[in-house]
């Protein structure tokens, strides 16, 4: 696991708060780069976010540890979001599950160890009249079969 | 009710030019158009989206805010992505009528993460509107000043929740807040603030262009207009339909060519399940409300599996912060487990709907108050399927 070094770290928290400034209401669109950036919110990131916007740690750690989409862990390159809500189940989701965790070799939940995919269940995207749908980072893909997927991961690997 | 072919989001040619005809009018007058129309929040909730304005309007501050719910996180809907990829003009106009009408200087769309893909055509869009001086400073040579800027969600469907959504936009975790406090007193950073659903800014636009009385036309007599629908699952044809309120959900479901049908989701998740018995009944804020899913279901569903599929969704959205919620839908998954298994008596059944409706009235906020209905509602309508579905032994068959 390579671990950001912390210079590049301090000087892209240094950036985003020039950007969105030091207020409170700056902290998600700080975290959700930092997240885009480095694939996952380090400790020392937390810290150095706090710092700058003059808030305690703990405050950031709980901002973190609420949304889904940003994480504690690192992530993969192309972190891959199935949708197990409803309408896409309907449409075939357990094809899709299977698919996917046996071409990337991965559970959902888990990272692969060369830190490029990350598989994840996620709830509605809002692709219900086109399920099954996933989605790839911030790309979707939808009316999934078991083939489109391998041809999608190879394009990936 | 018939179906009126009438359309008023789908054809680009007849939406007009609302915000100029927005600007030459009084702020009052704006509002007081809106309240004529008799709109109602498009979200789900139905709250008179005049008497919001108005209250907005009246209030006193030297700040006050707009902001536009695209957090369209129920399940089954998907009309908002729709709106603001095709008819992102209705929108982001509706949201600067808005902007005139209750005097705010800024808004914001808190857009979902998972639509972070629209991100790049909704700020070039703003950007051509900031161009064309339909945003910024003194728009169209009026004296009004007004910017939109657009935050993302991080994939918390609470935050669809207007206070949580205020929480999340000031930086903090997304739990809801008591009210009141109501927002259009006390909203993002204390200050007057306005939160409404992306369809209702687009009704909006549509009342100005074309006057509350012509709106006003549709719909019934406590749900007037058209209203988008979100249709998906066992159907020929999902989509989004633009219906008028009243319609019955028979007709909505020739309408989709939708065959063989045992149960209808309305309003997502957190909506109810209606069996065929029942679709006599129809889509209004008088019978059955909704903020615009409807999910389909034939023969061959498992209503156990659908049903464990729903409260599976809260258990894990639930943020946590109060007990019924937090507790109760845990509750209500053991209640499906155990119904798995053939192991959960009629008695015991009786008790959980009647924590499901002790959950409707103490959750403190929507997710808590509504996340019950499909329990009890499946539960209700297909009882003897439910209770023996340990015998057929499936799941999702």
């Amino acid at each position: 696991m390579v671990y950001p070094d912390k210079n590049v770290l301090v000087n892209e928290v240094n950036n985003l708060v020039k950007k969105y400034g030091n207020g409170r209401e700056s902290l998600l669109p700080i975290l959700q780069d930092v997240q885009r950036k480095f694939g996952f919110i380090s400790d020392f990131a937390m810290q150095e976010i706090a710092h700058k916007l003059e808030i305690h740690p703990v405050e950031v750690y709980g901002v973190v540890t609420f949304y889904s989409f940003l994480s504690t862990e690192p992530k993969g390159k192309y972190v891959i979001r199935l949708c197990k809500t409803i309408s896409c189940d309907l449409a075939g989701k357990d094809a899709i599950a299977t698919t996917l965790q046996r071409e990337l070799n991965l559970k959902f939940g888990e990272t692969s160890k060369d830190r490029k995919f990350t598989l994840e269940y996620c709830h509605c995207i809002g692709m219900c009249d086109q399920g099954q749908a996933m989605l790839i980072n911030e790309e979707v893909f939808t009316k999934l079969t078991p083939s489109k997927v391998i041809e999608i991961i190879d394009s990936l690997k | 009710m018939p179906i009126i072919n009438d359309t008023v989001f789908f054809d680009e040619k007849a939406h007009g030019e609302a915000l100029e005809k927005a600007l030459t009018m009084s702020p009052q007058e704006v509002v007081l158009e809106i309240r004529e129309s008799q709109l109602r929040g498009r979200g789900g909730a139905g709250f008179p989206t005049g008497t919001k304005w108005m209250l907005a309007l009246s209030a006193n501050a030297d700040k006050k805010f707009v902001v536009c719910n695209a957090d369209e996180g129920e399940p089954g809907t998907f009309k908002d992505r729709v709106l603001l990829s095709e008819y992102t003009k209705l929108v982001m106009e509706g949201i600067v009528i808005a902007g005139y009408a209750i005097q705010a200087q800024k808004g914001f769309i808190y857009l979902r993460g998972e639509y972070a893909y629209l991100l790049n055509h909704l700020n070039s869009y703003l950007e051509r509107m900031r161009k064309e001086n339909r945003l910024g400073e003194n728009i169209l040579g009026s004296n009004f000043s007004f910017d939109i800027e657009i935050r993302l969600g991080s994939g918390a469907y609470v935050c669809g929740e207007e206070t949580a959504l205020i929480e999340s936009l000031e930086g903090h975790r997304g739990e809801a807040r008591n009210r009141p406090p109501f927002p259009v007193n006390t909203g993002y950073l204390g200050y007057p603030t306005i939160v409404n659903n992306v369809e209702t800014f687009a009704c909006a636009y549509i009342v100005l262009s074309k006057g509350a009385q012509w709106f006003a036309k549709y719909g019934t007599e406590k749900s007037k207009g058209m209203k988008l629908i979100s249709v998906s699952g066992d159907c020929k044809k999902p989509g989004v339909y633009e219906v008028p309120f009243g319609i019955k959900v028979k007709d909505l479901l020739d309408l989709v060519g939708a065959e063989d049908t045992k149960a209808v989701q309305i309003s997502g998740a957190s909506g109810i399940c209606i069996p065929m018995s029942e679709i006599e009944r129809n889509i209004s804020f008088e019978d059955i409300p909704t903020g615009g899913s409807v999910i389909i279901f034939n023969k061959d569903r498992n209503m156990l599996h659908i049903l464990r599929n729903f409260m599976e969704f809260f258990v894990e959205e639930s943020c946590g912060q109060c007990t019924p919620c937090r507790v109760g839908n845990k509750k209500l998954l053991e209640g499906i487990e155990m119904l798995e298994k053939g192991i959960c008596s009629h008695h015991y059944l009786n008790e959980l709907i009647e924590l499901g409706k002790t959950m409707q009235i103490a959750s403190k906020c929507g997710l808590g108050q509504s996340s019950p209905n499909p329990f009890i509602s499946i539960v209700t309508n297909f009882k003897d399927e439910i209770m023996s579905n340990s015998i057929r032994g499936g799941n999702g068959k």
